[in-house]
């Protein structure tokens, strides 16, 4: 049992406050939502919870370990894997390469002069791989695919480092809906089978309500809603500023 | 990139070996073609010569300083078309010379050496005017048992502290010249020194010597302000305004070319030289003097070649021969080329022989008749002893030149043969 | 006090000159993204095209300063027809390709002055009215040089009146911003990019006219003030005009002081001062981070191709070369032996480029690290080869080590600029520290002892080191290291968050490259017998970047092919003619827009045509 606590996370730009005292709990078995409307702080959310972005204030535990200060990689280290919202794989290596190239480094076998790195790790790569029906293209570089097969491999190589904490940023963005649709599924399988903490993104409502155990709604840098995706749905703040004349 | 195959995988691609092969293959051959022994360069008359070319190496940096080393270039080929006029050398064989650029690099102009040695079959090197590269090709003619005689660097380390038996240089070192201008610099009245020098080997030494020289002859001398700059980079105002400051009575210039005409500027500008005497090495070669025309200093004590008042007649005639031959008029570096490849010839012709043995023995001792009159290749430490024209610097006629001048012989700046082999290592 | 105040007024001359030529630099690279090397060449030629003009017209106020303005409007016609002819077609092109494009410009510009103007130094007429001096505290300074003082903010004022007065400088501005921008405001971008190019290289042949009435007019000025130029750049921000005043005005003062306090390091002296500003801040004085170059990974992100078959072919390779002594010559063998160390300097130089998108301006310092490390451990202490040799790579891997770490913290040009002034200091160091390294004359008598000192023998102790120790570098690059190497490259940002330490790669990368690169020296060092600093020097570093875009980038074995071409190319080039630079500069400018690829890119692309 894996447990995430964000206290009264702050970061400005400039005087203009991206995120202002956010403060939630992420559990093994929670598949959270973040929504908002755009430049509600979300994707500022997650680069302060991985590292990327030092907050002003606030403190993030993991199992009671301070994250705040470390950098990404250590981070990582400590189990909380990350996709990102524009697409980040490393686009000269093909798909297999991708996953290895996590799964050497979990296992600190980077530093090797010696073995060619395409023969190592390269079945359980493709394991993981086959999960996310992507071992089909596993010897594609990657800089050719497809949009949504990019995110698969980026999940693909999330899962390689076996994270305790999973965080998705637009995990679907720019998929077809029924790709959409079996990305959640298998999130959400992944969710139960391992555990998993994960905290996504979304831009669309039916992921959001279709899969998420929770929902957490952002709105100017503060958090206005949390709650079961039905409390949210009903919450009448959220209809007003974000889902409009939508609910 | 964007219309790559999408099906390809990069590692199935293993054509890249393949074209390296091909290219290292090209190489092999290549390499083995250049290997093959290269034509004459000149074209031969039949009959005129009775015996095998005897053939010259030449290497300069003419692309990296062709300011200097085209008259240098015009020298030796007038010496040569003489030579071979008069019948050749050893009295039955073409002189024969291959040149080439070194490009400003010492570890090219050992590869060309090697070259000319090998694929071009050289019997002697001659050449080389940056100290470094000839240091560079002297220690590599040593090791290759091939007579070098380097034409135009003045390091002292070329004759003494890395002299070799191969070895020999014709124009005064930077010792001599350096030695010449103390002699008047130590008549001056001056006590309060100041010193300006490009850094790097050549001003260092000139300026070590000069101090250590003239403190010899004037225990009273001080020297109370030294600059220096960066070779071809002098930041001339402030350079100016710093040795101003030190108020010296006299100053010592090493600086030449760009640099020395900035100096020269920017000195006049402010006032550096009202009432100061100036001693510069060098300046009143027509290299240096020529292109600052109205503008060249009056009244410094420099080294150069006042060429159009020399008036013996061997000299006369070699300024005669060269304005026909060039249409130009020649520079200090025209009278370097032409005495080397007259020293090279001679040496040949005393030896008797194309060998190395017979010509670095037939160098060593050597005297030849030049323009600036009787030049001898000391045996003990392989330096020639030309010298340089002592003089004051002045403007006639909207040009720079000298006046008041006297031929300084290098043999009465040379310390004696026993103190000159003790600086040369142990053979 | 007096005394201080004219050095200091000094100093500000020297500024104006650096203003007006680093302002063309940075306005041009603000807008169009590209370091223009040739921009020194523009500079030069200006003050050519000034002196012509001037000894013909410049008897008179009118006449003079009429000849300036013309030399410098003719700059910018050239400038702007080099935008057209070369620039244009390289602005999405990696920024090796673009410093490569424009140093072949210098080459063929260098040869094409000393064929027009000649080879000597031309000392042209003083400015008529101003040839005097003023008596400023009792000290004369010159009148010309105080008319250079209020040029410098003149020009200034100018240009920013240009560019926050009128449409064309606001959209300079908008461009420098955001390059896309310009075509969603309806402007021709190709246009525009054409002006800025006619701008920049005015102002450098502004600043090159202005020259003559100070100083002869040389073939040397256009790499003097070019290397200049770029630290005013770097160090006031690339990019910004404010910054590259404010940088001059400060590189000014350090010089003209700098000989006062210090006169025997004049050399280091500008380097030391990049390296300290770019360490303390990033962007230089008034740069902002938005406004950093692109990275290489940006525009690199190509898959590394060579096969495991490589190996094979190497095998195969191998008995051939090793075959070599028994039909070549002497010098064949020589040559041979100096393209199987240049082939790993250059792939010692690809491991940073092609793998991890680092592109090294200054790679020669290690290899001449190496090749000094032997020579002084054979001078010093009289070390036998095989101890000098291995002492190479060591000591070129500790210098890497110093200055990779420093290095590595930038990324894209700025680490470029970082490895140059690294290896500037260096370079100085080896020059001036007479007593160790024997300053310019170099350290003789590094010969192989009698046992290797045949060509043969010696080529074969070479080949085995040499492959030896490209196969290392092979194996590294398949290794999980030189995919780390690329992970970084790739996306730094994905690397760093599956706990990749991009920075650490790329620091013991450039330690690999650089000991690689000092193996390479020292083997280059017992084959010539000497050393010399122009081993350390900036055209060594240039070749060895020719070599690896001559083989192609994208592939591990393009530079050993770089290698062998470039090579051979140079020294039958330069046997052949005088007019080498030209040449090289044209096949440098080909190779830049026709085979971008390379050789081996090239040669395979027909291959997988047919």
């Amino acid at each position: 049992m894996s447990e995430l606590v964000v206290r009264d996370l702050q970061r400005s730009f400039g005087g203009v406050q991206a995120v202002g005292g956010v403060s939630f709990t992420l559990c093994s078995g929670d598949l959270l939502a973040l929504i908002g409307p755009n430049g509600a702080g979300k994707s500022t959310c997650f680069n302060l919870l991985n590292g990327q972005l030092r907050p002003d204030s606030g403190s993030v535990r993991l199992d009671g370990t301070e994250l705040v200060g470390l950098p990404p990689r250590h981070i990582w280290a400590l189990g909380v894997g990350r996709t990102f919202q524009i697409t980040a794989t490393f686009a000269s290596m093909t798909v297999a390469e991708n996953v290895q190239m996590v799964l050497l480094s979990r296992a600190r076998r980077l530093f090797g002069l010696w073995r060619p790195a395409a023969a190592q790790f390269r079945e359980p790569a493709l394991a993981l791989l086959d999960r996310v029906g992507m071992a089909a293209q596993a010897d594609r570089p990657c800089g050719v695919l497809a949009y949504g097969d990019v995110k698969r491999v980026e999940l693909a190589m999330a899962l390689a480092s076996e994270p305790t904490v999973l965080l998705m940023d637009e995990p679907t963005a720019g998929m077809a809906p029924a790709e959409r649709l079996a990305l959640m599924v298998l999130t959400a399988e992944l969710v139960r089978e391992r555990g998993l903490a994960v905290l996504f993104t979304e831009h669309d409502m039916d992921a959001v309500f279709g899969h998420a155990t929770r929902v957490l709604v952002l709105d100017r840098g503060r958090l206005i809603a949390e709650g079961s995706p039905d409390q949210v749905r009903a919450d009448p703040r959220v209809q007003s500023v974000y889902l409009g004349g939508e609910a | 990139m964007k219309h790559r195959h999408p099906t390809a995988s990069p590692l199935a691609k293993v054509l890249r070996p393949a074209a390296l092969f091909a290219a290292m293959s090209v190489a092999v051959s290549a390499a083995a073609l250049t290997a093959g022994p290269a034509a004459a360069q000149s074209a031969k008359e039949p009959g005129k010569f009775s015996g095998a070319p005897v053939r010259v190496g030449e290497i300069n940096s003419y692309t990296g300083l062709p300011a200097f080393t085209i008259p240098y270039r015009q020298g030796w080929q007038l010496a040569l078309e003489e030579i071979n006029a008069a019948g050749g050398v050893i009295g039955c064989c073409e002189l024969q010379v291959v040149s080439r650029d070194d490009a400003g690099k010492p570890d090219d102009a050992v590869r060309v050496a090697q070259e000319l040695v090998t694929n071009e079959a050289v019997d002697v090197l001659a050449g080389t005017y940056f100290s470094h590269i000839g240091l560079a090709v002297a220690d590599f003619a040593a090791r290759n048992k091939v007579p070098f005689v380097a034409a135009e660097p003045l390091t002292d380390a070329i004759t003494w502290s890395k002299g070799n038996r191969y070895t020999f240089r014709l124009r005064p070192s930077t010792y001599m010249q350096a030695a010449m201008l103390v002699e008047e610099a130590a008549k001056l009245p001056a006590k309060r020194w100041a010193t300006v020098a490009p850094n790097y080997e050549y001003g260092q030494s000139a300026v070590s010597w000069f101090k250590q020289l003239l403190k010899e002859k004037r225990p009273d001398v001080e020297f109370v302000a030294e600059q220096w700059p960066v070779q071809g980079k002098l930041e001339a105002g402030p350079t100016v305004q710093a040795l101003a400051a030190a108020k010296p009575d006299a100053i010592f210039n090493v600086t030449f070319g760009a640099d020395l005409a900035k100096f020269v500027r920017e000195g006049e500008g402010r006032g550096l030289f009202r009432n100061r005497k100036v001693v510069s090495l060098l300046t009143g070669e027509p290299e240096y003097l020529e292109p600052m025309k109205d503008e060249a200093p009056e009244g410094w004590i420099v080294t150069g070649y006042p060429w159009e008042q020399i008036d013996t007649p061997a000299h006369k005639a070699f300024v005669a021969a060269y304005s026909a031959r060039f249409k130009e008029t020649p520079k200090a570096g025209s009278i370097v080329g032409y005495i080397t490849m007259k020293a090279v010839a001679a040496a040949i012709t005393k030896a008797k022989s194309a060998n190395a043995e017979p010509i670095v023995d037939a160098l060593a001792g050597l005297t030849i008749d030049s323009p600036v009159g009787p030049v001898t290749f000391r045996a003990s430490d392989h330096q020639a002893t030309m010298g340089a024209y002592v003089g004051i610097t002045t403007v006639k006629d909207g040009r720079g030149t000298m006046k008041d001048w006297r031929y300084a012989d290098g043999a009465n700046y040379l310390p004696p043969d026993d103190a000159a082999r003790k600086m040369r290592p142990a053979e | 006090m007096s005394f201080l105040l004219v050095q200091a007024l000094s100093g500000l001359a020297t500024a104006a000159t650096l203003f007006l030529v680093s302002s063309g630099l940075t306005i041009v690279f603000g807008v169009t993204r590209i370091v223009n090397f040739a921009h020194g060449s523009f500079y030069m030629v200006g003050a050519y095209a000034g002196w012509s003009l001037i000894e013909r017209f410049g008897g008179t106020p009118a006449g003079f300063w009429g000849s300036v303005a013309a030399a410098a409007l003719a700059m910018g016609v050239l400038g702007a027809a080099m935008e057209i002819g070369l620039l244009r077609r390289l602005y999405r092109s990696p920024e090796l390709f673009q410093l490569l494009g424009t140093f072949g410009v210098v080459l063929v510009v260098q040869d094409l002055t000393a064929w027009a103007w000649g080879p000597e130094d031309l000392l042209g007429r003083r400015a008529p009215g101003l040839k005097g001096s003023i008596d400023i505290l009792d000290q004369p300074f010159p009148l010309y040089d105080l008319v250079l003082i209020g040029l410098g903010p003149l020009v200034l004022g100018l240009l920013w009146l240009l560019f926050n007065r009128t449409r064309w400088g606001t959209l300079v501005r908008a461009a420098t911003q955001d390059r896309e921008m310009t075509s969603a405001l309806g402007v021709d971008p190709a246009r525009l990019f054409t002006g800025v190019l006619f701008l920049g290289c005015a102002l450098a042949g502004l600043g090159g006219a202005l020259q003559v009435p100070r100083e002869s007019v040389t073939l040397q000025m256009d790499m003097a003030i070019v290397v200049e130029a770029f630290v005013v750049v770097v160090v006031g921000g690339m990019g910004s005009l404010t910054g590259a005043f404010l940088a001059s005005l400060l590189i000014g003062q350090l010089q003209a002081f700098g000989i006062l306090v210090f006169p025997q390091i004049t050399l280091v002296l500008v380097f030391l001062f990049m390296a300290v500003v770019l360490v303390l801040r990033p962007h230089g004085l008034l740069g902002r981070p938005d406004e950093a170059p692109p990275t290489a990974p940006a525009t690199v992100t190509v898959p590394l191709l060579a096969g495991r078959h490589a190996g094979t072919w190497a095998l195969a390779l191998l008995p051939v070369l090793a075959a070599a002594p028994l039909v070549a010559g002497d010098y064949a063998l020589i040559l041979l032996t100096e393209v199987v160390i240049l082939a790993l300097f250059a792939a010692s130089l690809h491991l940073l480029i092609g793998l991890g998108g680092l592109v090294s301006f200054g790679h020669a310092a290690w290899f001449g690290l190496g090749a000094y490390g032997s020579a002084l451990l054979v001078r010093h202490l009289d070390a036998p080869m095989p101890l000098a040799l291995a002492g190479a790579p060591v000591l070129a891997g500790l210098g890497a080590l110093v200055a990779g770490w420093f290095c590595v913290r930038r990324s894209g040009l700025y680490f470029a600029m970082l490895t140059l002034a690294f290896a500037q200091i260096v370079w100085s160091i080896v020059f001036q520290w007479y007593a160790v390294t024997g300053g310019d004359n170099g350290i003789l008598g590094v010969w192989p002892p009698g046992w290797a000192a045949g060509k043969a023998t010696y080529y074969w102790l070479t080949l085995a080191l040499c492959g030896g120790a490209l196969w290392l570098l092979y194996r590294a690059a398949f290794a999980p290291f030189g995919y780390a190497l690329r992970a970084g490259r790739d996306s730094g940002l994905r690397a760093e968050s599956v706990g990749i330490d991009v920075r650490r790669f790329q620091w013991m990368a450039f330690v690999l490259a650089g000991a690689a690169a000092g193996l390479a020296g020292g083997l280059y060092a017992f084959a010539k017998g000497s050393v010399f600093p122009t081993l350390l020097a900036v055209p060594q570093s240039v070749d060895a970047l020719v070599m690896v875009l001559m083989g192609g980038i994208q592939t591990i074995t393009g530079p050993l092919a770089g290698a062998v071409v470039f090579h051979l190319l140079e020294s039958e080039v330069m046997s052949l003619t005088d007019w080498w630079r030209l040449v090289l500069g044209l096949i440098i400018v080909a190779l830049v827009l026709v085979f971008p690829k390379g050789i081996v890119g090239f040669l395979s692309g027909i291959r997988s045509r047919t």
